[in-house]
């Protein structure tokens, strides 16, 4: 696990790199042409497969061969079903990403995808339902979903999984350095306010994320933020930065602050974490004793993309030995039942690892964050404006 | 004209037209909202002084350094000037992003130069020099200094020796000969120098980003959230132009006070 490249290693070198945003599929070099050219099949019905899928996704976020560079789970299901995938990693960030395709899809036009990759826990996912912008799952293609975890089969913003199926889940928690803090850290609260820790915190620019482990914190539901609660939440964090509490707000950059020792404390996220302790094992992170945040990345059907065959390569990763290979590799939470099963021969590290297959009584501390708050602009201005900007 | 039509003019009204909508994305409709302008200012009114102030500061040190270097370089590079040149802008080599994340890892809380400054009692036994306005101004600093570097080059460069030869033929002293012959003479360069610093510094948001804290936020953060994030584009287009139109008039009063006659005159 420790020698290739990880994700986070990944972001924040592409982040570094600034331009790094269409790292093409690896495998698409072998004939793909164009993609789909989907608007024209708008029949959800039919049952033929597509010549090519072209499907978006984060950086490192499947299995790769490190001599190769393939993705070994992708190879075989082109194997078997003669489809080309064009694999696409160009999803640094969900508001970025979303502003990409939004031009075309509100226009009506393709943005030739058949399957996209975006986080629950942004609202994008609730936000294009309500716009008309997603195409159906064609779920007779789909009877792997069987396998899908029961926590996550009636998310609120998608109760019957009509339009998306989710691709990894991560736990937010708090991660730290217990050789600087000093000991053990499991409250958001003493993260807020000890005076030892002052400059050395960072919490996440993730609406969710922050508002979410802070709402838990005060005693409040992050999945029904009430006005109340928010303005709870709001005013402790406020606080905390005029304090100087809180040196920075962060997208996955805290790594390597943490790893430095420039950060002792921060909201951080489990699969990150997973992946820094393989260089730095002192590293720690704990969901909060008042609760974490979960969030999954879910794979859509944009407007215009074959349904059928999308669901078909979806069908494909919910065996629980292709999501294995996925998991082996990637280190977030996998949706499928059995695949901690799957993996305990290959890498039984990995499959006793609860950042990656968490407890039961971790998951029943977990929340999700209120889809509504997330899409509500007066909550988004007011964050925005907490956070810096 | 038309590429200028095209590019320049096309945006600007398209700019302008979205300025002026109302709504919550994807759905805004024009509706001639000029509050959108007063409620951008006056919520983000602290973040437009900041940018104002560390541009100010950054293109200030930066002209410090810089007239000096350039000065040398143009007088006495002889014929290595091209290699100093070189030098100046061979940081361009690296992208703008490294180069700052470079800087976060000099000034990390652990690093060398907090090290050296704690040991010398400059910092305190926990202070730092990272996520402090300090470091935000040295980055922008540090990041246009080039820009400001050439221009002033340039118009070193071109004055003639054979005039300072006369003002000392004239008794005039080395000092003397330099502020009423050289530095007239290299006002368009320093005029020149001052813009291409000021303008991109006081709308970087990088630096601000990753050496700074949400307390060293300044107005180009808050457009580029507005834009990406919240993708409340009426009052990100409104705070672009707001931030447009306050540059062009600090350019203004700046050019007046240096004197456009004399810019132009010296130019020739």
């Amino acid at each position: 696990m420790s020698e290739h490249l990880t994700r986070g290693d990944f972001l924040r070198r592409a982040a570094a790199g600034g331009s790094i945003l269409t790292v093409p599929g690896l495998l698409a070099a072998c004939g793909g042409s164009s993609g789909t050219k989907g608007a024209a099949t708008t029949a959800a019905a039919s049952r033929t497969l597509p010549k090519t899928i072209v499907w978006s996704n984060w950086p490192l976020y499947i299995d790769v061969n490190d001599k190769t560079k393939a993705h070994p789970s992708l190879a075989q299901f082109e194997k078997k079903f003669g489809v080309n995938v064009r694999y696409i990693e160009d999803i640094n960030d969900n508001d970025s990403f979303f502003g990409k395709i939004e031009g075309p899809l509100s226009q009506g036009q393709s943005v030739d995808r058949d399957v996209i990759v975006l986080t629950d826990a942004s609202g994008l996912p609730a936000r294009m339902i309500e716009l008309g912008w997603l195409e159906k799952l064609n779920k007779s293609a789909i009877p792997n979903m069987k396998n899908l975890e029961s926590v996550q089969q009636h998310p609120g913003w998608d109760p019957n999984r009509e339009y998306s199926l989710p691709w990894q889940s991560g736990m937010t928690g708090i991660g730290y350095d217990p050789a600087k803090v000093g000991g053990e850290i499991n409250s958001v609260t003493e993260l807020l306010t000890n005076p030892k820790l002052k400059g050395k915190v960072t919490l996440l620019t993730e609406f969710g994320d922050t508002m979410g482990l802070v709402m838990a914190a005060n005693g409040d539901d992050p999945s029904k933020v009430t006005p109340a609660a928010f303005d709870r939440a709001e005013k402790m964090i406020k606080k905390a930065v005029d304090s100087g509490q809180v040196r920075q707000f962060t997208g996955n950059d805290y790594a390597p602050l943490l790893a430095k020792g420039d950060v002792w404390a921060c909201f951080a996220w489990s699969g990150d974490m997973v992946q820094l302790q393989a260089d730095h094992p002192g590293l720690k992170w704990v969901l909060p004793k008042t609760g974490g945040m979960i969030w999954t990345d879910n794979m859509l059907i944009p407007k215009g993309g074959n349904a059928y065959g999308a669901s078909v390569l979806m069908n494909w990763f919910y065996q629980p030995q292709i999501m294995a290979e996925v998991e082996d590799y990637v280190n977030y939470l996998s949706p499928v039942v059995g695949t901690a099963k799957a993996l305990e021969k290959k890498d039984p590290a990995v499959a006793k690892n609860p950042l990656i297959f968490p407890t039961k009584a971790m998951l029943a501390n977990v929340h999700q964050i209120d889809a509504k708050a997330v899409n509500n602009p007066k909550y988004k201005q007011r964050f925005q404006k907490l956070i810096g900007g | 004209m038309a590429w200028l039509l095209l590019f320049f003019v096309v945006p600007m009204v398209y700019l302008a037209k979205m300025s002026l909508e109302q709504g919550f994305f994807p759905l805004f409709t024009f509706s001639w909202a000029w509050s959108n302008f007063s409620d951008a200012v006056s919520a983000y009114r602290p973040q437009f002084v900041r940018s104002i102030e560390y541009a100010g500061i950054a293109t200030a040190v930066a002209l410090a350094i810089s007239y000096p270097l350039a000065y040398w370089i143009a007088f006495r590079g002889g014929r290595w000037k091209n290699l100093f040149l070189l030098l100046v802008i061979a940081p361009f080599f690296v992208t703008y992003l490294i180069r700052t994340l470079a800087w976060e890892t000099i000034l990390s809380d652990n690093g060398v130069v907090v090290g050296l400054l704690r040991d010398v009692h400059i910092l305190g036994a926990d202070g730092r020099l990272l996520a402090t306005s300090a470091a935000v101004i040295a980055g922008i600093t540090y990041n246009f200094l080039p820009f400001m570097v050439l221009p002033l080059y340039v118009s070193l460069e071109q004055v003639d020796p054979r005039l300072i030869e006369a003002a000392s033929d004239l008794y005039a002293n080395r000092v003397v000969s330099f502020a009423r012959v050289t530095l007239p003479l290299s006002l368009p360069g320093v005029f020149a120098g001052v813009l291409l610093t000021f303008i991109p510094a006081a709308g970087d948001f990088i630096n601000a980003q990753l050496l700074g804290t949400p307390r060293q936020y300044m107005i180009g953060n808050v457009i580029q959230s507005q834009f990406l994030s919240l993708r409340n584009y009426p009052t990100a287009a409104a705070l672009s132009f707001v931030l447009m139109g306050s540059i062009l008039v600090l350019v203004m009063i700046f050019a007046r006070s240096l004197g456009t006659d004399r810019l132009t005159g010296a130019g020739a």
